[in-house]
């Protein structure tokens, strides 16, 4: 029998990788990609509880956070695609202007 | 009806203070002129109607000015015989001077013209104010009112530096006379729980005499350090003599009618309470007689016209306070108001000489000129010799009063106090003197051989006109609106001391048994005291026994003292006409003896012509230090060091700490990542571990 603690430690294992990604990877595409993954570790959550709990409000909530996973995938990669061409690199860490 | 005497003036002064500058000098005049004229016929019939009142006083409470819990001041205004007298005297002499500023203020502009009657109208409102205010705080409205109309008129030509000063000083100076008057004023209220004159002096006389330093005399202390300052006494004299920067006809009516009178005033109004306070009543006689003997040394060899006369204003005024200090209440309102009429006069004279002479004020560059100003030499002949005490004028009656009844005081040095009361009146009549013969007689001097020690005071744009044609080939007379008050108040010079005839040249003295009643505690005021506090039964006849012993004071000294009074008379007559000979010795006979003597005893003489220094040891003690704590203290330390320090220095420390801050802004999109996961951590693990 999978119960709700399966799926609270799949989603917990997931966010932490995403969470890895996000901080470790060099490549501002697979930091979106990382990102992606804690947004849908938290969404398996919402959807898991959703039906612990026999309601729907956490399919609704996962509705809402894909399309706001979407429009931020769209506003993330064309800001990625205008970063490159500035500096024909996808490193993080080459983008440091925007400071003091 | 009591209220139309000072709002018709007030009205005066606020049609032309806003309209002033579109109405032509006829009207503006005559509307200030009327107003003061409707006032002093208001006056007439009021006091006519209190005369016929059985109470013997009229009051009206026009409204409810301030009632919070236990204070209640009711903005009330009332007639008594002593403000009687002073109303009159206000709104008569008042409208005198109101009359001969129309052709003094002549040349000025229409503007100009409307601004100072605004202010000689708002002048007389305030005065009247005042010496009709039922209670302290109503008397403070009109002691404030004039004092700002002080500076208005002394600054009046503010554009010429020495005006601006004199006005600001007169200003500052008396501020410093209302802290002690405002400080006194509450001080009463704190000690007897009211503001009401009638009732402070039936609590007074409840209270029995007061030796030593209570309350009553703290209180009556500092009423008087007020009356000091607009009654310019010493140690706050200093005001007066340079007020004599403003219009002339100002000066007459700071000296005559208004202002310098109140405190006097005052002192009267508060008979009572001063009389319980004995050690304040010998400090009041103490600074009047100084004052009055310092003034009258001064005005010995000032050599402008209008100085003189202040000074003489300045030692009268010290008669006044030397009356009420041996308790001489009615005397020394009678010489307020014989002097009014004499001093008006004679700076109404002085006005006349000076804008027959385009502004000229030295006694050097004058003599000679009662040929060319007849009507002018001859009333001012009148008001010096009123001044000067010679007997049958005003000024003897009220004079010879006071100083007899400081000689027959209970005052421990009576005797000190009249000696030099009489050497003032010596110095008075040769001061006078010497301002009549140096102005009137003898040769026309144009121009003194030193430079003048107040060279031209050019009067901006008043006298510019007439220095076209004012030398001695063409010196004119007063013109009609000049010259006939200058008659009514020679005339008055005359009569005015008619009233108060002593008994011993076998008058009743009417003017002291009129306004008696105003230095004793009224009857209402006594029984509303009584039924207050039931506690004093013994305050009545305290109350009964003094006023009997008052009147067979009065009985004895009547009979006593006629023989006395008469060899007192005698001597002060003579000590005036002394005064002049010595004057006509000196400036008549033999001006080069006046020289000589000025050389020989030429320390003296500077210490008199430099008024005793009392202007430089003021600047020295009081202005420069207060000037240094300022400059170096307050503004330097207080103001830059710490206030704006503290501005600064917080603007300083929050940019260094942002300075510090911002490099938290690495740019690091990572960095960002890592504090916004900790931030959720923390913030979601302290949720966590909390419940």
């Amino acid at each position: 029998m999978v119960s709700l603690n399966h799926y609270l430690v799949l989603s917990g294992i997931l966010f932490a990788i995403g969470t890895a990604g996000v901080f470790l990877r060099r490549n501002l595409i697979t930091v979106l990609l990382s990102v992606e993954i804690m947004l849908n570790a938290v969404n398996l959550t919402f959807v898991a509880v959703g039906r612990y709990l026999n309601t729907v409000d956490g399919q609704i909530i996962t509705f809402f956070v894909m399309t706001v996973a979407a429009a931020e995938a769209a506003v993330g990669l064309a800001l990625v695609i205008s970063l490159f061409r500035h500096r024909e690199t996808l490193n993080p860490d080459a983008f440091t202007v925007l400071r003091w | 009806m009591l209220l139309l005497i000072p709002l018709l003036p007030f009205l005066g002064f606020v049609v032309n203070a806003f309209l002033g500058r579109r109405l032509s000098k006829s009207i503006s005049g005559g509307l200030a002129c009327g107003a003061i004229i409707a006032a002093f016929g208001v006056a007439v019939v009021s006091v006519l109607r209190m005369l016929g009142d059985p109470a013997g006083a009229l009051q009206q409470d026009v409204f409810t000015w301030i009632a919070s819990g236990r204070v209640n001041v009711p903005f009330s205004l009332r007639l008594d015989h002593l403000s009687a007298l002073m109303i009159l005297v206000v709104t008569g002499i008042g409208s005198l001077i109101h009359v001969y500023s129309t052709g003094y203020m002549h040349d000025e502009t229409d503007g100009e013209y409307a601004r100072y009657f605004s202010y000689l109208n708002l002048f007389a409102s305030f005065m009247l104010v005042l010496v009709l205010g039922a209670n302290f705080p109503v008397m403070f409205v009109g002691w404030e009112g004039v004092g700002l109309c002080s500076y208005l008129l002394i600054g009046f030509w503010f554009r010429k530096q020495s005006a601006a000063d004199a006005g600001k000083k007169a200003f500052v100076v008396n501020r410093i006379g209302d802290f002690g008057f405002v400080l006194g004023m509450l001080l009463i209220f704190a000690t007897f729980g009211t503001f009401d004159f009638q009732q402070v002096a039936a609590a007074a006389d409840g209270r029995g005499i007061e030796h030593g330093l209570g309350v009553m005399t703290i209180a009556t202390l500092l009423l008087f350090l007020g009356a000091t300052g607009k009654s310019a006494q010493i140690p706050l004299y200093v005001w007066l003599p340079d007020a004599m920067e403003g219009p002339t006809p100002v000066s007459a009516l700071i000296h005559a009618a208004t202002m310098v009178t109140a405190g006097v005033y005052m002192i009267g109004r508060n008979a009572v309470l001063f009389s319980h306070a004995p050690t304040t009543l010998a400090v009041v006689a103490a600074v009047g007689v100084a004052t009055a003997l310092m003034a009258g040394t001064i005005g010995l060899v000032q050599n402008d016209i209008k100085r003189v006369l202040a000074y003489s204003t300045v030692s009268q005024l010290g008669y006044m306070f030397l009356a009420m200090g041996v308790g001489a209440y009615a005397a020394g309102i009678f010489h307020l108001y014989t002097h009014a009429f004499f001093k008006a006069l004679l700076f109404l004279g002085s006005g006349a000489v000076i804008h027959a002479l385009a502004g000229e004020q030295d006694l050097r560059n004058m003599g000679g000129l009662k040929k060319y100003l007849p009507v002018t030499y001859w009333t001012f002949l009148i008001g010096a010799l009123a001044i000067a005490g010679i007997p049958l004028l005003s000024g003897f009656f009220s004079k010879d009063e006071i100083l007899f009844r400081t000689y027959t005081s209970t005052n421990s040095s009576a005797k000190l106090l009249w000696t030099i009361g009489a050497i003032t009146s010596l110095l008075t009549a040769t001061y006078m003197f010497r301002l009549v013969f140096l102005a009137f007689h003898g040769e026309r001097r144009h121009e003194a051989p030193a430079a003048p020690a107040h060279p031209e005071e050019e009067e901006p744009a008043a006298h510019a006109a007439h220095a076209a044609h004012g030398h001695a080939d063409h010196i004119h007379d007063a013109p009609p609106s000049m010259a006939i008050p200058l008659i009514v108040l020679a005339i008055g010079s005359v009569v005015a001391g008619y009233v108060g005839v002593p008994h011993a040249l076998g008058g009743s003295n009417r003017i002291e048994s009129f306004l008696e009643p105003s230095f004793e505690v009224s009857e209402s005021a006594r029984r509303t005291q009584t039924l207050g506090a039931e506690a004093t039964p013994a305050a009545p006849e305290g109350v009964r026994a003094a006023s009997l012993e008052r009147q067979e004071q009065a009985g004895e000294a009547a009979e006593h003292g006629s023989s006395e009074e008469l060899m007192l008379m005698a001597i002060s007559s003579g000590i005036a006409i002394a005064g002049i000979l010595i004057a006509a010795y000196f400036w008549l006979r033999n001006r080069p003896a006046a020289d000589a003597m000025a050389r020989r005893m030429h320390g003296a003489y500077n210490l008199l012509l430099h008024k005793y220094y009392v202007d430089e040891i003021y600047d020295a003690a009081i202005v420069q230090p207060i000037k240094i704590i300022s400059t170096s203290g307050l503004w330097r330390g207080v103001d830059a060091g710490l206030i704006d320090g503290a501005v600064n220095g917080l603007g300083q420390t929050i940019r260094a700490g942002s300075g510090g801050l911002r490099r938290v802004q690495t740019g690091s999109v990572r960095t960002y990542a890592a504090s916004l996961f900790l931030g959720v951590v923390l913030i979601l693990g302290w949720y966590l571990l909390r419940s």
